[in-house]
């Protein structure tokens, strides 16, 4: 049967694209891929990597059709640099921010993270000049007003999910991580958790472009971004909808 | 061009490679002697051992290494209760992972050194009563200096290169653990691509130098040998 799949020509308007994905983003990325092939007969590839490093690639023409990035800032680099119209670049999810330690049973608060102070327990966050995510663990830092004293303890991953890596390691013993990491259907995996609230920090937007401008099956994939079979992969994923 | 935390991230290459070369040469000498000498059926295995860090990803590297090092890893419980804590995101830590890592660059210059001697210097001094440790630091030693010089630089330029593990153990740290391959990673992300510059290039510049003073040293040594037997 797939020799006859091979042999027949593809469907007239079935289109290729090729979509750049944020790490942090593949898991979930892979199930609305699922679901806008079987709606529109469009044939997805994913590539995933590093904001920045998709970010270079696509500035040295790499053959990307869609980029979902894991900040606004490189999308916003992309409109600024004249390769993507400012009308075709969007905000796909919203990440939620936890604070979160592998040892379960813990009923952890805000008064936590406070209590952290002259311990020699390691806080890891993402490093807040690369991730959304680690510039919004300093504001919440910032806010309790333990940022200073807490700087001694820290230690930063590249990107979220290196935080992530140092806690479920047990080599850090608290951590902010994407809620996307540890919740699940709206229940936590493991571990202890406390949700900050969305108001606590800039919210972590994951904007995507539509490079060159293209129609057809790129632009298609682009809009699906909205569809609300989407939003609702978004929210089982422990993501906030735009 | 380049600010404090560049050169701090120089600065702490430096000494990560400094004290990783002179580890690897104390545990590097012992192993290469013994994997020149030794008759055994464990010569093999150690050898394949030894040179796995040339073959294996430094992301598998890192990975385990983080896993060891952690609390539940082997080494990690140890260190534990020892009482000093866990390794990663420590500077002895990035030692620990270096070693690791460069250990193979050290070993076989030496190990190829001692080989190429071959045991008549050992014998003939023997004869003349010197004793195994005399007669390892007064003739194997100085004879295999080339092969020293060598694994030396390669050691201390493969550590200065390091990346991948170092990335998975480190954290980042400023001052720490923020070595200068890890910051240009860190300045290239952030799209800070002038910042990125000023300290890549300082690299190339060094990394040039390295191999350059390296092989000068070798023509040198094969020169005046070459002049010698004319």
């Amino acid at each position: 049967m797939w020799v006859a799949a091979v042999l027949l020509p593809p469907p007239a308007l079935a289109g290729q694209v090729t979509v750049a994905v944020a790490s942090n983003f593949m898991l979930p990325m892979q199930e609305v891929v699922a679901a806008f092939e079987r709606d529109t007969g469009h044939e997805v590839t994913l590539v995933s990597g590093s904001t920045g490093a998709l970010y270079a690639q696509i500035r040295n023409g790499a053959p990307f059709d869609v980029l979902l990035a894991a900040d606004a800032a490189r999308p916003q680099a992309l409109v600024d640099a004249g390769l993507v119209a400012a009308s075709d670049r969007k905000t796909y999810a919203i990440g939620k921010l936890a604070f979160w330690t592998r040892d379960a049973g813990l009923s952890l608060t805000d008064a936590s993270i406070i209590d952290l102070q002259g311990q020699s327990q390691r806080l890891a966050i993402a490093n807040p000049k690369l991730a959304p995510y680690g510039h919004a663990a300093v504001e919440v830092l910032e806010r309790l007003g333990v940022y200073d004293t807490l700087r001694r303890q820290l230690v930063m991953g590249q990107n979220v999910n290196q935080s992530y890596q140092f806690v479920r390691t047990g080599n850090a013993r608290f951590g902010f991580v994407a809620a996307s990491l540890v919740y699940r259907d709206g229940a936590l995996e493991r571990g202890s958790a406390w949700l900050v609230p969305d108001t606590w920090h800039t919210p972590v937007r994951q904007d995507a472009v539509l490079l060159r401008g293209a129609n057809g099956a790129p632009r298609a994939m682009f809009e699906y971004l909205g569809a609300a079979s989407t939003a609702a992969v978004l929210q089982r994923f422990g993501y906030g909808v735009p | 061009m380049l600010g404090a935390n560049d050169l701090a991230a120089l600065w702490l290459t430096a000494r990560l490679a400094l004290v990783t070369t002179a580890c690897l040469l104390v545990i590097g000498i012992p192993i290469a002697w013994w994997l020149a000498h030794t008759g055994s059926r464990w010569r093999a295995p150690i050898a394949a051992l030894v040179a796995m860090p040339l073959v294996l990803p430094p992301t598998v590297i890192g990975f385990y290494l983080l896993l060891w090092l952690g609390p539940d890893g082997l080494v990690g419980g140890l260190t534990t209760a020892a009482g000093w804590g866990t390794l990663p995101f420590t500077f002895a830590g990035l030692v620990v992972a270096s070693v690791i890592y460069s250990l193979p660059f050290v070993v076989q210059p030496i190990e190829n050194a001692f080989r190429a001697m071959g045991r008549a210097p050992l014998e003939t001094a023997a004869t003349l009563g010197a004793g195994p440790w005399d007669r390892f630091f007064t003739v194997a030693l100085p004879l295999s200096m080339p092969g020293v010089v060598t694994a030396a630089v390669l050691g201390f330029a493969h550590t200065v290169g390091e990346f991948g593990v170092v990335l998975m153990i480190g954290g980042n740290i400023p001052g720490v653990t923020q070595v200068a391959s890890v910051r240009v990673y860190e300045q290239v992300e952030s799209l800070d691509y002038l910042g990125a510059h000023a300290l890549s290039l300082t690299l190339v510049g060094f990394s040039f130098l390295a191999l350059l003073a390296l092989y000068l040293l070798q023509g040198a040594r094969g020169a005046s040998a070459f002049a010698r037997e004319g």
